[in-house]
């Protein structure tokens, strides 16, 4: 038998082909007879367009087609559809514009896809998009969430008269009211969640090709879930029957949530490639990826808390405005509601909650889920909320905290969720013994010493993941499930394939799975492959986001593992003459209880595949099975993080001294893939706020910040030596008991810092990111007042 | 990418031929600036005349007071040469800090002198140490030399030949990165010349400039104190995403006062 393999710092089987360039990513993937497509993108936030001249782009060399919205309509091709129905406070379903395809008559933002041009090469079809004439009306254009209520703003839709996809809401609002009419205190903060542009490494890139020898599609894309991807684009947009449709997300290079969605490109690649009877591919620079990639948060708050003499929270009261850019994204309306107002309890006892969310339409890229999707907007409000009421009763941030942690499980927060375990204490004592926050006043000291301003901030941060309860799901408006699938494929001499529904983007499942496997039928690790992003391949799945592979994906694979252990049971029972019943299995070895009788794991598979002894009566040969796992319950992964800056007052730039994070993700499989995880969610939580801010020009709409030259996304140098550790409370309701770790970094580290930073600099609040000349203006502002 | 002729000329001469039968051709110096606004499709010169073979264009001499840097030798050389850091050793550590590791690489002083990229740092060095440009037609000034934004004296046809720094007594460049650019929102560079203090700003207005106030304070007394109450106006400067006219005009005071500091260490 093999050493144990769950909680093993097992190095990654992927990266050797990562590190060595044999990656495959969608742009290498090159097919015969191979086309390439560019696209005309509007210039324009907003604009009619009055025509559209293609002839000098259709004579430019190498062209073989020009394709625009009429051209799309004549199809009959559908618009993108939103996959969550969100009731507003009246009862009323969302407002959902079409989303075309290829634009159909107006443009509602810089990007906006308006034709396509497909070339022998790519450069050709770049040239010849240059010469697509379009005559534009131009119209005025709104970019910020709040403003595009107002009377008299530009108007995106006719459906949407006020620009208002809808106005929800959770939690008792009379109740709230009452809570804070009779408060000791009331902590008010207005809070801003900055848009963000995801910048995964690799750009989104898409290669359709339509096969007349069997009337199919097969379609390779940068996607995060490539069944999803498909049941969308046959059923909803080009009313295919899905066996005739094949998608294959190869290695990806990072999604964080911008390659979940269906975009426009991956239909058109697709439909155009029947009609030019070759295959069509496409892929986005950097400029491209910015400007249409589905952007992130985006939020407008006015938060408070209400709370007695002592601290104890009564009441949260949150209105929150958030932007959806010009369409809805496939998951877009259930990021600001579903994902968002119900973490609001965060880790405390708060006994009231009131939320309302109005969601608007703008002029700028859709915003969808990004690295947390909600979960930080909420976590930021939260924390924010804490941290300030605090410092405003005069309270130990840690101690206030202490006071208000859910201590009991399973808790019903007012918000829908229901935490089945946790231990908030755990994380938090961890936190401060390793950011030795005793010796923080003397730090401060010796900075104040130098001209520097020492602050020090803390997040406790919860997150729902494990994605999700199907028919919870359902109840709250989501139009798919969200179980996952897993094939357990054992070969005939006892090694294995695994297929899984998951993705893997940077996550590492291709390790991490094949640990738990390997684990449970006592095999080295180099005997188990881990197959995913192939529909062909793969009997369903949901995909990869809301850090949801291990606890889901995981689970089905370990559901159907035990299928395959129980049948290898009644094999090895046969093979031993014995009672299946007096047949015991441990890691790779079945034995007769009792007994010094026993078979490996692969005896019993030989036997299954070359059954010559086998109890034909009662079993079939083979040894493979399939699960699907539906979750009970959300998995609620908590941790502590703590943050301790330096600012330099003559610059503003800060510099973060020591970050501290203790985790609780339940059971680890692979350590060093989660400590990797949290390296990198912190970085992107760090980015939010103290680096990266996309900016839209408000008169014209403009994405100012359309370039690395000015997006800034975080550098090697400016995150520090991360600590991290991790508490461990297993999840109750799975069997491998675990949570989830891939967006904690990003959900705790905003407020963690803006909450270190705000106590450096003396004062309530500073707008993310705090870049060196907000920090300024911040002190600047202070001094004046 | 448009598409374009390409030219690799031995001499200077045959460049300087090139490049004026070809009235839409751009020189080619390490192309960071160039090919990158041409593959954004922003620039699409007809012809590219690549200068990285001529050798008469390459290569450092110091000599009686000197540093002579020839137009083509990229960032790294600087960066890395005993020499310059022997004798002007601001010099070389400001060639270390431009744009990453490959830019320097492939960058070149020439190319960045003639480009004149407002937030680029060579032009701080050049007019805070007062050197003198050579072309193939005659010999610039440096406080001649930049005229406004992406503007220089150079005239058509006219190559930079090479570039030679007078060595200060004492000079030092402090510089303020954009964040995600890292070119300089503000740099100064400080000198004590023989011909009396210098102090030049780059990164935060049209094009680098001198800072007079500070010079004469300093001139008077070369310390850290003597700048603290030298007012910099806003007036002129940049304003965009990543600093205001204001917050650069506090900038240049910090980044003086440190360069000052740096430059008596």
């Amino acid at each position: 038998m093999n050493a144990p393999l769950i909680g093993a710092r097992v190095q990654r089987k992927e990266d050797y082909r990562f590190l060595t360039g044999a990656g495959q990513y969608t742009d290498d993937v090159t097919l015969k007879n191979q086309s390439h497509a560019a696209f005309v993108r509007s210039p324009h936030a907003h604009a009619k367009i009055k025509s559209i001249k293609a002839d000098k782009a259709k004579k430019a060399p190498g062209v073989i087609a020009v394709f625009t919205g009429a051209d799309i309509a004549a199809a009959k091709l559908g618009g993108l559809p939103c996959g969550w129905l969100i009731t507003d406070v009246k009862g009323e379903p969302m407002k959902e514009p079409p989303h075309p395809v290829l634009a159909d008559g107006k443009v509602r933002y810089v990007g906006d896809h308006v034709a396509v041009v497909v070339a022998e090469t790519a450069e050709q079809a770049r040239d010849a998009a240059e010469l697509v004439e379009v005559d534009y009306e131009v119209l005025p254009a709104v970019v910020d969430a709040v403003a595009a209520r107002k009377k008299g703003a530009p108007v995106l839709h006719e459906i949407a008269p006020d620009n208002t996809c809808y106005v929800w809401s959770i939690g008792d609002k009379a109740v709230v009211d009452a809570a804070f009419a009779k408060a000791a205190h009331v902590t008010k903060l207005d809070i801003v969640n900055n848009r963000l542009i995801p910048t995964a490494m690799e750009p989104r890139a898409a290669n359709g090709s339509y096969n007349r020898s069997d009337d199919s599609y097969t379609l390779y894309v940068a996607s995060q879930n490539p069944h999803v991807e498909r049941l969308l684009m046959t059923a909803f947009v080009m009313g295919l029957p899905e066996h005739k449709v094949r998608v294959v997300a190869p290695d990806v290079g990072g999604g964080f949530g911008s390659k979940i969605y269906l975009y426009a490109e991956d239909v058109v690649v697709t439909w155009a490639s029947r009609q030019i009877g070759r295959p069509v591919k496409w892929t986005a620079d950097r400029s491209e990826s910015s400007l249409s990639d589905a952007h992130g948060r985006d939020h407008q708050t006015l938060a408070e808390m209400a709370l007695d003499k002592d601290g104890k929270f009564l009441a949260m009261r949150v209105h929150t405005t958030a932007n959806m850019g010009a369409y809805l994204s496939t998951f877009a309306s259930c990021i600001p509601t579903i994902l968002y107002a119900t973490l609001l309890s965060g880790q405390y006892t708060t006994p009231a909650i009131y939320c309302e969310v109005t969601a608007t339409f703008t002029n700028t890229a859709p915003v969808d889920a990004y690295r947390g999707a909600g979960r930080p907007e909420a976590t930021y409000v939260v924390e924010r909320l804490v941290e300030t009421a605090a410092r405003e009763m005069k309270i130990d941030p840690a101690e206030l905290r202490r006071r208000n942690f859910i201590r009991s499980f399973p808790y019903q927060t007012p918000v829908a969720l229901q935490y089945d375990i946790g231990d908030y204490d755990a994380t938090l004592d961890a936190a401060q013994k390793m950011a030795d926050v005793a010796g923080f006043p003397a730090r401060r000291k010796a900075s104040e010493a130098k001209g520097k301003l020492r602050g020090l901030g803390y997040a406790a941060y919860i997150e729902a993941c494990g994605i999700a309860p199907s028919a919870v799901a359902g109840s709250l408006g989501a139009r798919a499930g969200l179980f996952e699938a897993g094939e357990i494929r054992v070969h005939p001499t006892g090694s294995v394939t695994v297929f899984t529904g998951s993705h893997s983007h940077g996550q590492g499942h291709e390790t991490s799975f094949a640990q738990v496997v390997a684990d449970r039928l006592g095999m080295p690790i180099e005997n188990v492959d881990i197959v995913h992003g192939d529909t062909s391949k793969i009997l369903f799945g949901m995909g990869t986001y809301g850090s949801r592979s291990i606890a889901v994906g995981g689970t089905a694979i370990v559901k159907a593992l035990d299928k395959i252990i129980a049948k290898g049971r009644k094999i090895a029972a046969h093979l031993m003459e014995a009672a299946e019943g007096d047949v015991e299995y441990d890691r790779g070895v079945y034995k007769v209880a009792g007994t010094d009788k026993q078979k490996l794991f692969g005896e019993v598979a030989f036997a299954a595949y070359v059954p010559h002894n086998y109890p034909h009566d009662k079993l079939e040969p083979g040894l493979n099975e399939n699960a699907f796992y539906d979750p009970a319950n959300f998995t609620f992964p908590a941790g502590t993080y703590i943050c301790e800056v330096e600012v330099d007052p003559e610059t503003g730039v800060v510099k973060i001294e020591r970050w501290s994070a203790v985790d609780d993700f339940g059971k680890i499989i692979n350590p060093m893939i989660v400590e990797g995880q949290v390296h990198g969610g912190l970085t992107q939580g760090i980015g939010q706020a103290l680096t990266e801010g996309c900016h839209y020009d408000p008169a014209t709409g403009q994405l100012v910040t359309g370039s690395l030259m000015d997006y800034c996304i975080p550098r090697a140098d400016d995150v520090p030596n991360f600590q991290v550790d991790t508490r461990e409370t297993p999840c109750t309701h799975n069997p491998l008991g675990v949570k989830g770790c891939g967006e904690a970094g990003a959900i705790g580290a905003p407020p963690a810092l803006i909450n270190a930073i705000t106590d450096a600099l003396g004062v309530r609040e500073i707008a993310m990111p705090a870049t060196p000349q907000t920090v300024w203006r911040t002190l600047q502002n202070k001094k004046a007042a | 990418m448009h598409a374009f002729k390409y030219h690799r000329p031995a001499s200077v001469k045959d460049a300087e031929a090139l490049a004026t039968k070809n009235a839409e051709g751009r020189l080619l110096a390490g192309g960071q600036s160039l090919v990158q606004a041409m593959k954004l499709r922003l620039s699409s010169p007809t012809d590219l005349i690549d200068l990285g073979t001529i050798k008469e264009l390459t290569g450092i001499k110091v000599s009686g007071g000197t540093v002579e840097i020839g137009a083509m030798t990229r960032h790294s050389e600087v960066h890395r040469s005993a020499e310059v850091k022997k004798a002007i050793p601001a010099l070389a550590a400001l060639a270390g800090m431009i744009g990453d590791r490959q830019v320097r690489n492939m960058g070149t002083i020439g190319g960045s002198l003639a480009n004149n990229d407002p937030a680029a740092d060579y032009p701080g060095a050049v007019l805070g140490l007062g050197a003198t440009i050579t072309t193939n037609k005659r010999k610039i000034e440096a406080d001649k030399f930049f005229t406004g934004l992406y503007e220089t004296a150079l005239k058509p046809g006219e190559i930079i030949t090479s570039v030679s720094f007078p060595v200060p007594k004492r000079a030092a460049y402090t510089k303020f990165k954009n964040p995600a650019s890292r070119f300089a929102i503000v740099g100064v560079f400080v000198a004590e010349t023989a011909s009396g203090v210098r102090v030049a700003v780059t990164g935060a207005g049209a094009c680098a400039f001198r800072q007079t106030d500070m010079e004469k304070a300093l001139g008077a007394k070369f310390a850290a104190e003597s700048i603290a109450k030298v007012k910099v106006k806003p007036d002129d400067l940049n304003t965009d995403l990543h600093a205001s006219a204001e917050y650069r005009a506090h900038l240049i005071g910090v980044m003086a006062k440190r360069a000052v500091e740096a430059a008596l260490k």
